[in-house]
């Protein structure tokens, strides 16, 4: 595989030619410590710390990072449950979402959403959904509202392989079509859906994201590895919405290197040991980009050890955190149901909201 | 009695009714060669093929609606969902097609399907994957609704099910799925649907439940008659409709008193239809108000520690036993 010569070009894309060497600098800060928070999460996830189930984005991480590092201050993200990547990309802090998943009062939802469940509107994450396909409706939403407020802006919603098949997406793309919202569906291909292949879960011609077509909707498809690739390749997307407000569909083609979640036991049958491993080892993100900074002069071999060694001390810090928080107390179960509930409102002077046994 | 999982005894039951009729075809995700989610359907894909399991992508509203439809022309399939929570995108499907066609045709056409999964809250998955619909499909007539507590009543509940010219909603518990039970080794072990079973025999308050406080209620009886002299009765109601209104009335007329436990939210809950039967058919039987413990009402928690007590635990049960005995 000779990524590196492929993305030449890429590199020389516009929109990458104008990046500093800072700004290249923060991607392998984000891929790194989007690596380093998981892994952490996995080692608290096995030591019980933390309930129900933990969907680990590593190997995806170049996917959110090249994609949200074009968007400006008023474009948007909705994604699935495998949302952490996002999630810090989007500028939520570690340690709320650590603590979050150890299930404590500090964690970004007050301990009610759990690691599927992220979310942060005032950094314009709509998170975080459990329902495979549930947020495709949602991104389409959020663009209708932001065309409707008349903003030049763009929402990003991401999907897996397997959620193309739900049917709220495919009305979704109806509407995002027929009313010119400016969504643009990334859809992170990446081979499987739990244990199903992709060939056993879809129906398609070429690509998946090819389906575009029979809405009359632009659409692309390429790898993920490469933060350059992924930049150079959306940027079009995100024109065509902030400029035209126009949808279109992405498909990037990436890898998690785990299981499906963590309680995935059959993680090592319906895929090859040698397959994960040409990944883990031919096109892990962050060897990639450290290797075009390195080879740009940007940084040395020490600096990717001292950044990494920040995202590791930094993840660390986040789980020391969470171990340190209280649990949410009782009076939290009937907390954030109802808005006039929670401001005693005029509205909530009338009649009964919780029944209480 | 062979001493069999709930997950085994479900799998010993769709196994044998795979064998029995060649009408029966199990549906779902990762159903047949990722062996189920939760193992339910483990060995069946080998055993049967192709042809008798077969992966869905994720599609619940289409792959639902398929089942629907193939059992119009007779196929009994039983549909496995993931969660029963994922069903809230096939809503449609159930309540208009598998609900109201028989209805609507006059009785022209019947809908012999089963809908089956895991359905309960206790696992941190959060609201979105925790909730428990026996409530919301429990009202609409043309449903049949079945919520099995022990292995035994899981393995004979799910045969008669896929048995029924109607569709069934069968719903199982994750956190029931590897504990045991004894299970009769009898060549056709059937349950009808309807039937309450009575899990303890009591003479002090009835403990009426269905699916796992059945056995939150067996814990706190044990507790209530070791520390508070009370002999709790407990009823497993086992089937939600058809309900077994003579098992309840029963219960009640013996003991004169009842808590109902359920994890539902306590607004619209089974628990609010017993209560209501209670009051109405046995009024002159009871010493005291009928008694209710529900999760408490608010979309499921994450957080663990929370999760737990926001659900029906025998504490609360327990603290209301003592309130009105
Ligand atoms: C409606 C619904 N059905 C099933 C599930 C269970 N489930 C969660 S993720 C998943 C696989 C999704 O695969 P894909 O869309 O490819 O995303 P990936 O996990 O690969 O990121 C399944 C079946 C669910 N959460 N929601
Ligand atoms: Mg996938």
């Amino acid at each position: 595989m000779d990524t590196l010569a492929d993305s030449s070009v890429y590199a020389d894309a516009a929109i990458n030619q104008g990046l500093s060497k800072e700004q290249k600098i923060s991607f392998l800060r984000d891929l790194c410590r989007i690596r380093r928070f998981e892994q952490t999460s996995l080692k608290y996830y096995n030591l019980g710390k933390m309930g129900g189930f933990l969907h680990l984005y590593s190997g995806q991480e170049a996917v959110a990072v090249g994609t949200i590092s074009l968007l400006g201050e008023n474009d948007h993200v909705i994604t699935a449950y495998r949302d952490h990547g996002h999630a810090l990309c989007r500028g939520m802090k570690m340690d709320e979402c650590m603590a979050e998943m150890f299930g404590k009062a500090t964690g970004c939802s007050k301990g009610k959403g759990g690691s599927m469940h992220f979310f942060a509107p005032d950094k314009r994450f709509w998170g975080g959904h459990g329902i495979v396909g549930g947020q495709t409706p949602l991104g389409a939403g959020i663009a209708y509202a932001l065309k409707y407020k008349g903003l030049k802006a763009c929402c990003l919603c991401y999907l897996g392989d397997g959620a193309i098949n739900q049917g709220p997406f495919h009305e979704s793309l109806n509407l995002a079509a027929l009313f010119k919202l400016p969504v643009i569906y990334v859809i992170e291909n990446n081979g499987y859906s739990m244990g199903t292949s992709l060939k056993r879960s879809s129906a398609y011609r070429g690509s998946l994201a090819q389906r575009a077509e029979a809405y009359d909707m632009a659409w692309d498809v390429f790898q993920g590895e490469d933060v350059y690739e992924v930049r150079a390749r959306t940027q079009p997307a995100v024109e065509r919405a902030r400029e035209r407000s126009e949808p279109t569909i992405l498909e990037i083609r990436t890898y998690r290197y785990y299981g499906h979640s963590v309680a995935d036991a059959n993680a090592k049958k319906y895929r090859s040991p040698e397959e994960i491993e040409r990944y883990k080892t031919q096109h892990d993100p962050i060897q990639i980009w450290r290797r075009h900074l390195e080879a740009e002069g940007l940084i040395t071999e020490a600096d990717y050890e001292e950044i990494d060694r920040q995202a590791r001390e930094e993840a660390n810090h986040a789980a020391e955190f969470a171990e340190q928080s209280p649990f949410p107390s009782d009076s939290e179960i009937q907390k954030d149901v109802y808005y006039e509930v929670d401001h005693q409102t005029e509205a909530a002077r009338h009649g009964t909201y919780f029944f209480n046994t | 009695m062979a001493l069999l999982t709930y997950r085994e005894a479900l799998r010993a039951g769709l196994d044998e009714e795979l064998a029995r009729d060649e009408n029966v075809v199990i549906l779902g995700e990762e159903v047949a060669q990722y062996n189920g989610a939760y193992k339910v359907t483990e060995g069946l894909w080998k055993k049967w093929g192709d042809k008798r399991l077969v992966d869905t992508p994720i599609s619940e509203a289409g792959f639902i609606g398929m089942g629907i439809g193939a059992s119009m022309l007779g196929l009994r399939p039983v549909m496995e969902l993931m969660f029963w929570s994922f069903a809230y995108v096939a809503f449609d499907q159930i309540i208009n097609n598998a609900g109201c066609i028989r209805y609507m045709s006059g009785g022209l056409i019947n809908v012999p399907i089963v809908i089956r999964g895991p359905a309960n809250g206790g696992t941190s998955v959060g609201a979105t994957h925790s909730h428990t619909p026996e409530n919301l499909l429990a009202n609409m007539p043309g449903l049949k609704v079945v919520v099995p507590a022990t292995a035994a009543d899981a393995k004979g509940l799910i045969k008669t099910s896929i048995r029924d010219n109607d569709p069934v909603m069968f719903m199982e518990n994750t956190l029931l799925y590897g504990e045991k039970w004894e299970v009769p080794d009898e060549e056709d072990y059937l349950i009808p649907l309807g039937q309450a079973d009575v899990k303890r025999e009591g003479k002090d308050v009835s403990l009426i439940a269905h699916g796992r406080p059945v056995l939150t209620c067996l814990k706190a009886a044990e507790l209530l008659a070791a520390e508070y002299d009370i002999d709790a009765e407990v009823v497993d109601l086992r089937s939600i409709r058809p309900l077994d209104e003579e098992a309840v009335l029963a219960t009640v007329r013996k003991t004169h008193r009842a808590v109902l436990v359920e994890e539902n939210r306590p607004f619209c809950g089974i628990d609010a239809q017993v209560a209501s039967l209670i009051q109405e058919k046995a009024f002159d039987d009871l010493d005291a108000p009928v008694g209710r413990v529900s999760t408490i009402d608010a979309p499921a928690f994450y957080s663990p520690p929370v999760e737990r007590r926001q659900l029906p635990e025998s504490q609360r049960v327990i603290a209301k036993v003592l309130q009105i005995c």
